[in-house]
């Protein structure tokens, strides 16, 4: 068996809580073939220019077929995205001018019209509530779970209240988005007896999910109701309606995409923080660095590590080496943004770092659509956070993961506390 | 000491006891004090602005103020840092003795410095009849009170608006009467609006953007003269071609004049086309010798640029006022060789008629143009300019998220045409003439003439036009 490359080791579940020295092995060669034909992009410089290259699709449709795995030779045990393919593209997967008609379109709906775009800082104080809810909640306990008391239930609540969908679902979207989640792998262990017994299941979340949606979407076309969703159903705008199918794909993209990376980036930024005494020290002595903290937070544990759906259209010359048209490209955001080139101390955890570019939220025409959203809702989180809970200590480090390797982040984070500031 | 010693203590005493004066209280001279604060200046700081207010943010006033989505004096820019100075504003400079080192203000007071900063910018070209000028209800655009009054203008619904010229400003002012439902007509002297900028290709896209949205777009053509009621309102236009128009509301868009008047005697190389200096800032004297003492920044600077052939340019934009500031202000507080170039690559954004165009390099430095992404029928694409099989600019309408990808190209010096995208392809892709007007003969330039004989005394010296 040939020996693996750094960016298969980097895959491994062992790995997901520190994938960083295999990164560091993988941007000695900044584009690196893969035997599967993928090439992985991992430095900082070479990750900007092809996400500003045209040449590039991110159109899951234009992804030429990989080599097929073995898992798919199982009927109904194909890998994930092929579940995912068979949806219509979403912003995320789609190139212009379908992408730019249809998140142009959404935008509006998400931030407010042009002459009064606060649709989002308007809900700070919906965001602030929820929070000091969720703190207040933890009063009399010695011993709290980070992810599931506090990361996860602040983004799901506004997600669902932004997009009009019912919170009493939840239970339903949540187990099946962990279903979908857990069974995308795109290293040496998808083939494994476990991972392709996770497909079928997935498969099936997939679907369950995107009927969900559009079931949803039928019901506000009928009748209207509050929300993104409903608006979007009734949009007369000069763009006109997007089409059933696209809506449907964007409403899961975005109730998805809405909170999942955001429970990360929470859950990150606290086990970070607690991590580094000093830092947490500088937080609560300065609350008003928040705002460079959580762009710092955002570079040191990126919620997307990498993404998966871009390739070549033509030869692109990069780094000295050519892509060739229709070659899979992986740019692994999680990589650039500990690229010594770029970050001086990459891996030092500094709060009020300078000239902090970080691709955390990624660059060019898919630039993070929910961005301001999240950037707000963990601001708050984090600060409210840091002034109130006392004296925070971890439990286990480093905490178990989940299996998805592009939306990393723990599973739990146990930490003992001494209780709850008012 | 050693030489190397001797200086950085200089530098470090410099920092500490300096006393520097930056003339020109807005972007370039906000963000240039900022800068000096944060390299570890800590010495004597004065500001000298004209205008009564703290710096503020010009764009959103022919945009986002005439509409009357918010005042004119909510547009204060943000501070970065504290700058501890001194601000004199409300008091304009009006001179400056280089010997003595000192700058002198309109309230005759003399402030002294050892580093100066001249980021006194443009102004409005006025309406050049000073009779018609002050007709009540013609106007000029460049600073916030007149941003105030004209957007007070046109809350009182004229039954028409007159723009003159179809640069960016008059294109933008055009577009907010159109979204106020205000009837406009827009005169240009050239063949279509923008074309000194961007070229005849894309000025025809933006005649044809105009006409779409009801403006009374009417090329080739100057207004002669301005009438007023005896009341002393302005009401009628003669145009060149013969034509009058009956409006109440004129707006002059001629582009600008730099602030350089003051300066006149100082024996910089200043002149109508600005302040000349080197790329790090440091201003020339009028023999073209850099000097020490004084630095240039923002709109009123004139510098090479290495990716145009070295030629001196005067880049009037946003982000040209912030990064020449900040290199400026790094400059001042060093010494070689510790300079640091200012290498922007030039770069403006526009609002109008819904669409936002946006470019980066030098587009007038080329002379072909290409279409290379999205559709000219939508108005939602990107192009390059080339010269001499060389990219050196690029414009975008709604395809600002493409720039980063031309910039670096131009940046490259890469070939021109650049390579096709793999998707969203314009019908066609072949390069055709920019159409670039040959360039104006600007008015009233000096003579600028050699004197003395003996190497030690020979000097340049203006002469005035007409003497």
């Amino acid at each position: 068996m040939a020996e693996e490359t750094p960016w298969q080791q980097a895959l491994r579940y062992a790995n997901r809580a520190n994938p960083y020295p295999f990164y560091t092995e993988l941007r000695k060669t900044p584009v690196a073939r893969q035997p599967d034909g993928t090439y992985v992009v991992s430095t900082y410089r070479e990750i900007v220019t092809l996400l500003h290259d045209p040449r590039v699709s991110s159109d899951v449709r234009k992804l030429p077929s990989r080599a097929p795995a073995p898992a798919a030779a199982e009927p109904g045990a194909e890998p994930i995205t092929e579940a995912v393919i068979e949806l219509e593209p979403n912003i995320i997967t789609c190139d212009p001018p379908e992408h730019d008609h249809d998140r142009r379109m959404m935008t509006r709906h998400f931030f407010g019209p042009a002459d009064a775009p606060h649709q989002i800082s308007d809900l700070e104080p919906d965001i602030r509530r929820i929070v000091a809810g969720l703190l207040d909640g933890m009063r009399g306990k010695t011993r709290i779970d980070v992810v599931d008391e506090f990361a996860y239930p602040l983004p799901v609540t506004l997600i669902c209240k932004i997009l009009g969908v019912p919170l009493e679902d939840e239970p339903r979207f949540h187990a099946w988005i962990e279903t979908a989640l857990d069974a995308l792998d795109f290293g040496p262990e998808a083939a494994s007896e476990e991972m392709r017994s996770r497909l079928a299941g997935a498969r099936r979340s997939v679907k369950e999910l995107a009927q969900f949606m559009a079931g949803l979407l039928e019901q506000y076309a009928e009748r209207p109701g509050p929300g993104m969703l409903s608006a979007m159903v009734h949009d007369g705008g000069p763009d006109g309606r997007m089409s059933k199918g696209v809506l449907a794909s964007n409403a899961v993209l975005l109730l998805f995409a809405g909170h999942e990376t955001t429970v990360n980036l929470i859950a990150h930024s606290v086990l970070t923080l607690l991590r580094h005494p000093e830092a947490l020290e500088e937080l609560r002595r300065r609350p008003e660095l928040i705002v460079p903290a959580v762009e710092e937070l955002l570079r040191f544990e990126s919620s997307v590590q990498f993404w998966h759906t871009r390739s070549a259209v033509e030869d692109i010359d990069i780094a000295g080496t050519t892509i060739p048209a229709g070659s899979p490209i992986f740019l692994v955001y999680g990589s650039a943004n500990r690229d010594p080139q770029r970050f001086e101390n990459p891996d030092q955890l500094d709060l009020q770092r300078p000239d902090n570019q970080h691709l955390g939220f990624s660059q060019g025409i898919h630039y993070c659509f929910g961005a301001p959203l999240a950037r707000l809702e963990v601001q708050v989180a984090v600060d409210e956070f840091v002034r109130r809970v006392e004296n925070p200590r971890l439990v286990t480090d480093p905490p178990p993961y989940r299996h998805n390797q592009i939306f990393r982040g723990p599973r739990h984070v146990l930490v003992d506390i001494d209780g709850i500031r008012d | 000491m050693t030489l190397v010693a001797t200086l950085a203590e200089l530098v470090s005493d410099f920092r500490a006891n300096g006393r520097i004066v930056i003339v020109g209280a807005s972007l370039a001279g906000l963000r240039a004090a900022e800068a000096l604060r944060e390299e570890g200046f800590s010495g004597s700081l004065t500001i000298i602005g004209d205008e009564p207010y703290e710096p503020y943010d010009r764009p959103p006033l022919s945009k986002q103020v005439l509409k009357g989505w918010m005042p004119a004096e909510h547009t204060l820019l943000p501070r970065f840092r504290e700058v501890d100075a001194q601000w004199r504003l409300g008091v304009a400079a009006t001179g400056l003795d280089r010997v003595a080192r000192q700058v002198r203000l309109a309230d005759g007071d003399q402030i002294p410095y050892h580093r100066l900063l001249i980021a006194t910018g443009t102004r409005a070209r006025p309406w050049p009849n000073p009779a018609e000028a002050a007709l009540e209800g013609v106007f000029a655009l460049r600073s916030r009170d007149d941003a105030a009054r004209l957007q007070q203008a046109l809350a009182t619904r004229p039954s028409r608006v007159l723009v003159i010229g179809g640069g960016f400003i008059g294109s933008e002012v055009a577009s907010v009467c159109r979204e106020l439902d205000i009837p406009v007509t827009l005169t240009e002297r050239g063949p279509a609006p923008l074309v000194g900028a961007l070229g005849g290709v894309i000025g025809e896209i933006a005649a044809q953007m105009q006409r779409d949205h009801g403006v009374d777009l009417r090329c080739g053509v100057s207004v002669s003269s301005l009438e007023g009621d005896a009341a002393g309102h302005v009401r009628r236009a003669r145009l060149s071609d013969g034509t009058t128009i009956e409006v109440d509301v004129v707006l002059a868009a001629l582009g600008s004049i730099r602030n350089v008047e003051w300066l006149q005697g100082s024996g910089l190389a200043a002149g109508p086309w600005g302040v000349g200096c080197d790329a790090g800032g440091r201003a020339f004297d009028i023999n073209g010798v850099v000097t020490d003492s004084v630095y240039v920044a923002g709109d009123v600077a004139r510098m090479p640029h290495v990716l145009y052939e070295y030629q001196f340019l005067a880049m009037e934009h946003w982000d040209n006022a912030v990064f020449g500031a900040e290199v400026a202000a790094h400059n001042m507080v060093n010494l070689e060789p510790h300079y640091r170039p200012h290498l922007l690559l030039p770069g403006f954004w526009s609002g109008q008629f819904g669409v936002n165009i946006k470019s980066v390099g030098v587009p007038p430095f080329g002379d072909e143009i290409i279409f290379t992404q999205g559709s000219v029928k939508d108005r939602s694409f990107a192009a390059a300019y080339g010269r001499r099989g060389r990219i050196v600019a690029a414009v975008t309408f709604d395809h600002g998220k493409w720039l980063e990808y031309y910039a670096r190209l131009i940046e490259q010096s890469a070939p021109f045409p650049p390579p096709p995208p793999g998707w969203d392809r314009p019908d066609i892709m072949k390069p055709v003439p920019a159409e670039f007007p040959a360039p104006g003969v600007p008015t009233a330039i000096p003579d600028v003439v050699l004197t003395g004989h003996d190497p030690n005394e020979r000097r340049a010296e203006f002469r005035p036009r007409g003497h």
